[in-house]
């Protein structure tokens, strides 16, 4: 079994770290209790507190009791506030009180603070607790970093050293962003994105349709008490109960309250339940495993190429017991639609280079192989790449829900994000404005946003090449020809 | 003799399980319904056993005579499950070789980095298994040609082999991918995989998964179908080809050996394809019954129209006498015939054994060859099974080039090969051979 590593960065990043954990423990107790298993090891480590630099307790057969667990998660954040919380609220036990790194004054939404002052003066520190995290693994597979493209502490420190996969899920940031130089930020951290992340997830952070989901859900709970009213399809009351409190988008049955919860929680929640879906393939048994490495192999053709758009179906499953369930069928659909995807874009329409199917549960791969021959002649495929379907196939189903399916797509519909981030950028660069904030800052000059946007101009232009293939006859390439 | 499995990568693993398991239900059945007399039956049980499974000192039921490998753990420790809980065979202890990291789907992450980290710990493990048998007939690999661990790793694993016990035979059970869905950069790894076994291995035995797939549904009518009704599907195939079958000259078998010799008589043509006769559901078995004269008249169909099951055989394709390279129907270049089941003596092979089925530089009588076995198998009164070296092992081949060639045109996805250390011409090269491969068959 291999591990992962988590960074969190900065506020946005902490958020969604918080309630990634939360909901990892949740899905972590319905499959079982007690048992420190391997599946658990993933992202926890099971440890002997009775030491003030507690000491992992040997796997063995994973029949040992879990003792205590500890995150496997690195914070770090240059405000203490959220940090702070964190540390104070429910989970606080989860993390490892040495695996943090805070300051007191924040970047100031300011890429250059965080990356050229913060960025060298935490280096070694970081390095260090990025080091003590590592030791503890037995086999580190990847790390997954979160943050926000808009913020100050993006990617300031981005650990090259380890030759493991690294896995980003950034948040871009919406026009209706509350951050005025979110597009310089955004634009200056992608530069490093493309150059040194092996898989980047972006997310949207008000892709309006999902948001407009997370309102039915909310309607919907309030009208409809769990559990007490309407048909009920299921048999005992208690499983009504597991099913009515399924939805992706809430987090009942985590450590979180409901009254607690915060206005962006339900973001929150869909980008966690990304990462816990993408890695249940890793983690839990299945006829058809994907290990996460297998994700990059897969689907990044190109080595710069490697922004994936995800989309997660169903995402309020079973909450209302007055709309029919929805069919295996009707999932497979959804996930291609466009509002269901994490970015404003439309798959559909644009060229697919890869995509690959993630799906959990009671599901066969009868219904895989049936609802691919039925969805590939909408889809556009690249010309050498007309099979680009990968699969893969978990038995355990997310917490409540019979069935999930999480699609990760190589599409060209990405580059949306990024021309819309361009054209708010040049907005601002046009007239200089609030440049001088970020050439105050020592090492930082006026090359590093033009590079920048020369870097997001090539990916853009990569992608807009293979877009321009879409439709046309392929070129033919005369195979090798044997002399007889 | 006995016969050493390799359960290389996930696919391996779940299709050797399966295989023991299919052998030892067969072993089980009861005697009343095998058409045999008991004593019989015991030599044939027995015989069975010496080929599959050694005796265990510490267990009452016998271990499989296999070697488990696999880079990450959760399919090996499933499959060891099952063995132990359906409580007549076991896995031996120790000869299960796992690491935690997979392969990834990297075909040369599996060649290159994983398979030589290991390869001495799987020697030794084969040596150990090789120990134990009286005499060795030879290795069966199982491994698909999709995944990275599979056909990296069981491509690297053969060629130890091969340099190991030079002598030693060696047939690679491969599994085909589906054409779509499973893994994106399967023709490559396919490509790279079977150019490899092919100067290493004495005969690959190839199976599709879309066949596979087809005869789940259409022949054996199940609505759900899982990797564990393919796996099975392709267990029935390849047990009825191992199982004992004997010749009047031979009354206990041919060693594989011989037959991969037979099967596999020129070094250009190495591919075989297997057609069962009859298939069906359970519940249709009850309510059939076959003659010897209808089974091998479809089977013959099935050989020269290439049809994978007897749905949906294209009765329009004849046989006639052309130059080489010419043919309409799917030539062949040997076919071994085993009949199992009620009067298996008496049946008649003689639409067999016509010069037009193969190519015009083999005879018949050197081409073909019949085993039976009176035993009945699987539950079927009668059942036929024909193992050829034929054309049609390359129509999958042609596609799968294509494909990875299209591919490689565009050089999607190959700084992955090369970031784990192969080059471009590593690539050539096995698009080269593979070519020739296709058409050195087109010429049959």
């Amino acid at each position: 079994m291999t591990q992962s590593i988590v960074v969190q960065v900065g506020q946005c990043g902490n958020q969604i770290g918080c309630r990634f954990w939360d909901l990892a423990l949740r899905e972590h107790a319905a499959v079982n209790k007690a048992f420190m298993m391997k599946p658990l090891s993933s992202f926890f480590r099971n440890v002997d507190c009775r030491f003030d630099d507690p000491v992992d307790i040997p796997l063995d057969t994973g029949k040992g009791k879990v003792k205590a667990l500890k995150a496997r998660a690195v914070l770090v954040d240059m405000e203490e506030g959220v940090v702070s919380e964190m540390m104070k609220g429910p989970l606080k036990e989860v993390f490892d009180l040495q695996q943090h790194i805070t300051d007191v004054s924040g970047s100031g939404n300011n890429w250059a603070v965080g990356n050229k002052m913060y960025g060298p003066q935490y280096r070694d520190q970081l390095s260090d607790i990025i080091r003590r995290a590592a030791e503890f693994c037995d086999c580190l597979q990847c790390f997954f970093i979160i943050h926000s493209m808009g913020g100050g502490d993006v990617l300031g420190f981005l650990v090259c050293e380890y030759s493991y996969y690294r896995f980003v899920t950034a948040l871009y940031p919406s026009a209706e962003d509350d951050v005025i130089t979110s597009p310089y930020n955004s634009i200056l951290a992608m530069r490093e994105l493309t150059e040194h992340a092996d898989c980047v997830l972006p997310v949207e952070n008000q892709a309006s349709e999902i948001f407009a989901l997370v309102d039915i859900v909310n309607k919907i709970s309030e009208a409809v008490p769990s559990g007490k009213t309407g048909k009920r399809t299921y048999t005992s009351a208690h499983s009504s109960d597991v099913k009515a409190r399924s939805s992706i988008l809430t987090s009942e049955g985590g450590v979180t309250k409901q009254k607690d919860m915060r206005p962006f929680d339900s973001m929150n929640n869909i980008v966690a339940n990304l990462l816990l879906n993408m890695t249940s393939s890793a983690r839990f048994e299945g006829s058809l495993n994907v290990d996460l490495n297998e994700i990059t192999m897969n689907l990044v053709p190109f080595p710069r190429l490697h922004y994936l758009v995800a989309s997660q179906t169903p995402l309020y499953a079973l909450a209302d017991v007055h709309l029919p369930p929805r069919r295996l069928d009707q999932m497979f659909t959804d996930a291609f639609s466009r509002d269901y995807q994490l970015i404003k874009a439309d798959p559909r329409h644009s060229l697919y280079l890869a995509c690959a199917l993630m799906v959990r549960g009671s599901v066969e791969l009868s219904d895989i192989r049936r609802n691919i021959d039925r969805l590939k002649d909408q889809l556009h495929f690249i010309h050498w790449n007309k099979e680009g379907w990968k699969t893969g196939l978990c038995a355990v189903p997310p917490v409540g829900q019979p069935y999930s399916l999480l699609t990760l797509a190589n599409n060209t519909c990405v580059t949306n994000t990024f021309t819309e981030l361009r054209h708010r950028f040049q907005k601002l660069f046009k007239r200089k404005a609030h440049l001088h904030h970020y050439l105050h800052v020592d090492g930082m000059d006026m090359d590093e946003f033009t590079l920048s946007l020369e870097s997001l101009d090539s990916i853009v232009a990569e992608y807009d090449g293979l877009q321009q293939q879409m439709g046309m006859p392929p070129p033919s390439h005369p195979r090798l020809k044997i002399v007889t | 003799m006995s016969i050493i499995t390799l359960q290389l990568g996930q696919c391996g693993n779940q299709v050797g399980g399966q295989l023991f398991s299919f052998i030892m239900d067969d072993l089980h059945a009861s005697v009343s319904s095998l058409n045999i007399p008991p004593k019989a039956n015991g030599e044939y049980i027995h015989e069975t056993q010496k080929t599959f499974f050694s005796e265990q000192k510490k267990s009452p039921v016998p271990a499989a005579r296999a070697v488990m490998v696999d880079m990450e753990t959760k399919a090996v420790s499933q499959t060891l499950a099952e063995a132990k809980r359906s409580g007549r065979w076991i896995y031996p202890e120790k000869k299960q070789l796992l690491q935690k990291r997979g392969s990834g789907n990297n075909w040369a992450h599996g060649f290159c980095i994983n398979g030589p980290a290991v390869r001495d710990d799987i020697l030794e493990m084969v040596q150990g298994e090789v120990e134990k048998c009286d005499r060795l007939g030879g290795f069966l690999s199982l491994l698909s040609l999709a995944g990275g661990t599979g056909s990296g790793v069981g491509a690297f694993v053969t060629e130890i082999l091969r340099e190991e016990f030079p002598y030693a035979f060696m047939m690679n059970q491969v599994v085909w991918p589906y054409q779509t869905g499973e893994i994106i950069v399967q023709n490559y790894n396919a490509v790279l995989t079977l150019s490899n076994l092919y100067q290493t291995a004495d005969a690959i035995m190839v199976m599709e998964n879309d066949e596979l797939h087809k005869i789940c549904t259409q022949l054996l009518g199940i609505k759900k179908i899982s990797f564990r009704d393919i796996n099975k599907v392709l267990s029935h195939k390849l047990a009825s080809f191992l199982l004992p079958a004997q010749t009047k000259e031979f009354p206990l078998g041919r060693e594989l050996g011989w037959k991969l010799q037979h099967l596999a008589p020129h070094p250009d043509h190495k591919l075989l394809t297997i057609r069962n006769i009859p298939q069906m559901s359970e519940r249709a078995l009850e309510f059939s019954t076959y003659q010897w004269a209808g089974l091998l008249k479809h089977l013959r169909q099935m050989l020269i129209a290439d049809a994978p099951m007897e749905e949906g055989i294209d009765w329009q394709v004849k046989v006639e006498e052309t130059p080489r390279g010419t043919a309409r129907h799917n030539r062949s270049l040997a076919a071994s015939l085993i009949l199992r089941g009620k009067d298996s003596y008496s049946a008649d092979p003689g639409i067999f054994r016509d010069q037009s089925l193969f190519t015009p530089w083999m005879s018949p009588d050197m081409a073909f060859n019949v085993a039976t076995q009176p035993r009945s198998f699987s539950g079927y009164e009668k059942s036929a099974v024909l193992v050829s070296n034929s054309r049609s092992a390359i129509r999958p081949l042609d596609q799968i080039l294509e494909k990875a060639w299209n591919m490689f045109a565009s050089r999607a996805y190959v700084h992955q090969y090369i970031q784990r250390g192969l080059s471009e011409e590593d690539f050539l090269d096995a698009f080269v051979m593979l070519e020739q491969v296709v058409a050195s068959y087109k010429k049959l």
